[in-house]
């Protein structure tokens, strides 16, 4: 290049190197004004004090695969714990020659939750597919059939459990409040007051509360011998609760939009529930779909409460590891552990609806 | 597009209703019928009516070894993190003092000690657990107090482990005696009776205190050892347990003084006798087997003997399971499933499990313990 053109390198000065590459970056970035500079240097110390120790103890010092002995003399994390109570963490007291089972019933809800990311495959067989792994789910779950032994509910636990009471209680909890949104909208007075009572009275009282009335309150009042299971319970009342924040959401959404598409639906003959189905709820969901989301990971995350009402989800088989004498004092990692487990389901959560926002964009 | 949204929501039409379908049939194996509730709640009105009857409801109703009998098995309240008396282990099966209680009425019942399903239940709920019918028993450490005995509808079987409270400080405190603690910040569970004694043992001895409450056996320890507090107390049978997983557990010493009674007994139901005598006698044949010499290893020997009394006890000769209303082997399917009380101390929390408790008051009343068992004829 520079045998061809020799005079225009010449003539074309560089720019000075403190503001090209790296340094330059550096400068315009993280040192423009005293202030910035001063950040930087705080900022900078800070990372230098925690992240190198952090890193120290997490990997370079940690244990993967040891026996607590090995861990207790060891100055870094002991990860040890993790595999050693895996099967415990993860599934709970399901009896250990069924593992499989659950492990199945989780692959095949991952997978089509997975595949039905994508709207396109939204279609009526879909729909089948759905209630046919249902089906299959509660059979490799609950079991009493094809020769599968059963297995008592009571012995559910771990991850399938979290996975159940989030996945169905979010489903379940979603139409609900479409449904108590609509309601106290209505302009019948028995649907309205019902649906304003229900929003008030549920959204009033803490979740732990509601919780302890399905498990503690609720079997006084059942006669002797009846008792209704215990992980139902709690996924009623789960359902029960999320629903009526979704409820106001939904509700938000709907006052959101404009009176002529009400008008306009009116005008084409439409009658309530073609309105609703047809022009209002897609639009009306669609805007809400920020709101709704943060609803749906808080109510995920609020599932770890059953913990209170001794059923042995994820976070309870964890605590009840960290109970063993052996493994006690290793509570740092088996909580970063369930931690990275419960963010990957609620990052996945607010991809999914940032990629949903994407697609139902109208620009209009 | 219109198209593609009205099959959407038929998709999630769909969805829902085989979701709702699944949890009826769920469910339905479990509820009764509508009927049968409204005859039932019209029998609570009426006796929430008689104000001056403590007991709830669900005590006044029939025999709890009938519906044991029908059901097949015995569901038993257990803690579910108490390392020793009731956790699973690493498989998921249950282990500890506790449990094995719970295993022994199951022998005496069914002749399998495996006939046990458990619910882990925790401070709040067990006590309402056991009222509504959803447990048989409750063998959940639980401390046997006049009003629970009383007020709450319960009643207590004999006592399976004799507890106390007690102090744990680190060594380089210099304190020999509970007495010098005055001032001291106390790491404490919160919610129990743990929390109650130590302020009343702090007042009575005209002392000051600095409650560190914290919700978790594990954390509590935690705190303790980062130096957040100066002693930490708990029930003694805790207390080398917490002591053992110290970074240098020879820094820290338990102090002598023993500051309250807990004793911890399986509870039944007020007003089924039948069921607390199986109960009872339960625990008690665990007793009197170690009294005799019996364990899980002789007891097939054991049953040959010409003793009078070891023939009775494992029913060679026949009287003791007709007046309990069991088989006449009951007491013989403890010893051979479970053990005698020696071998489940030993096994759940003796001196070779991390716990390392010694005997003490838990040691036979020939070895001048508490354990003693009545006759069995």
């Amino acid at each position: 290049m520079q045998t061809v053109a020799p005079q225009s390198a010449s003539t074309q000065l560089k720019p000075p190197v403190t503001s090209v590459g790296v340094i330059g970056w550096v400068k315009s970035n993280l040192f423009n004004g005293w202030f910035n500079s001063l950040l930087t240097l705080v900022c900078g110390y800070l990372i230098f004090r925690t992240v190198p120790p952090f890193f120290k103890w997490a990997v370079v010092d940690s244990l993967w695969f040891s026996t607590s002995e090995a861990c207790r003399n060891a100055d870094g994390a002991c990860w040890s714990i993790i595999p050693a109570n895996i099967r415990f963490i993860t599934f709970g007291f399901f009896p250990s020659e069924q593992q499989w089972r659950p492990l199945l019933a989780m692959v095949i809800l991952v997978v089509l939750l997975f595949y039905s990311q994508n709207r396109k495959r939204w279609r009526k067989s879909l729909a089948y597919i759905w209630a046919l792994a249902l089906v299959a789910m509660g059979l490799l779950m609950k079991g009493g059939l094809f020769g599968l032994p059963a297995v008592d509910s009571a012995q559910w636990g771990g991850l399938p459990l979290t996975l159940l009471l989030s996945v169905f209680g979010l489903t379940a909890a979603y139409p609900l409040g479409v449904v108590l949104a609509l309601g106290r909208q209505s302009r019948m007075p028995a649907v309205k007051s019902l649906c304003v009572v229900y929003i008030e009275l549920i959204r009033g009282v803490p979740l732990i509360s509601l919780l302890f009335m399905s498990s503690v309150v609720f079997p006084l009042f059942l006669p002797e011998g009846v008792t209704v299971n215990n992980i139902l319970r709690a996924q009623v009342a789960i359902i029960l609760f999320t629903a009526a924040y979704i409820a106001e959401v939904v509700r938000g959404g709907l006052q959101g939009m404009s009176k002529g598409q009400y008008e306009a639906a009116e005008s084409l003959g439409l009658n309530y529930y073609q309105t609703m189905r047809l022009i209002i709820l897609p639009q009306a969901l669609k805007i809400v779909i920020p709101p709704t989301v943060s609803i749906l990971i808080s109510a995920f995350k609020d599932t770890s409460l059953v913990v209170i009402i001794a059923l042995f989800d994820l976070l309870k088989t964890t605590q009840s590891v960290l109970s063993d004498p052996q493994w006690r004092g290793f509570s740092n990692e088996a909580y970063i552990f369930i931690a990275l487990i419960y963010f990957a389901c609620c990052f996945f959560m607010s991809n999914y609806s940032r990629r949903l926002e994407r697609e139902l964009d109208t620009k209009y | 597009m219109k198209r593609r949204e009205t099959i959407s929501v038929k998709v999630l039409a769909v969805v829902c209703m085989s979701f709702f379908l699944i949890v009826g049939m769920w469910g339905c194996g479990d509820s009764g019928k509508v009927s049968e509730l409204q005859g039932k709640i019209a029998e609570l009105e009426k006796q929430l009516a008689t104000k001056d009857q403590p007991a709830p409801a669900a005590a006044t109703a029939g025999s709890t070894l009938n519906a044991v009998r029908t059901k097949g098995f015995i569901q038993a309240g257990v803690n579910g993190d108490l390392f020793g008396f009731g956790k699973p282990d690493e498989k998921g099966v249950w282990r500890g003092l506790d449990v094995d209680t719970a295993r022994a009425i199951a022998a005496a019942v069914f002749g399998d000690a495996d006939k046990v399903r458990y619910t882990p239940l925790t401070a709040k709920t067990r006590f309402t657990a056991l009222q509504s019918g959803e447990i048989d028993v409750l063998t959940r450490n639980c401390t046997q107090t006049l009003s629970r005995d009383t007020a709450l509808g319960l009643d207590f079987a004999q006592v399976n482990y004799y507890d106390g409270q007690g102090f744990l400080i680190p060594k380089k405190l210099g304190v020999k005696s509970a007495k010098e603690l005055d001032g001291a910040s106390v790491c404490v569970l919160p919610g129990t009776t743990t929390e109650l004694n130590v302020a009343d043992f702090f007042r009575a001895n005209g002392m000051q205190m600095k409650p560190v409450v914290i919700e978790n056996t594990a954390e509590l320890a935690k705190a303790f050892f980062a130096g957040r507090c100066d002693c930490l107390t708990s029930d003694a049978s805790q207390l080398a347990g917490i002591r053992a997983v110290a970074s240098n557990p020879k820094d820290y010493i338990i102090l002598p003084e023993i500051i309250s009674k807990e004793p911890l007994a399986p509870a039944v139901r007020h007003g089924d006798n039948q069921w607390k005598d199986i109960v009872s006698y339960s625990v008690w044949a665990l007793i009197a087997a170690e009294e005799m010499g019996i364990t899980s290893q002789n007891v097939d020997a054991m049953r040959t003997s010409s003793d009078p009394k070891i023939k009775r006890f494992l029913g060679a000769s026949p009287g003791n399971g007709k007046a309990l209303g069991l088989s006449e082997n009951w007491a013989y399917n403890i010893v051979k499933q479970v053990g005698n009380y020696g071998e489940i101390f030993a096994r759940n929390v003796g001196v070779d499990t991390p716990l390392g408790i010694e005997r003490g008051l838990n040691a036979l009343w020939t070895n001048g313990g508490l354990m003693y068992a009545p006759p069995f004829k």
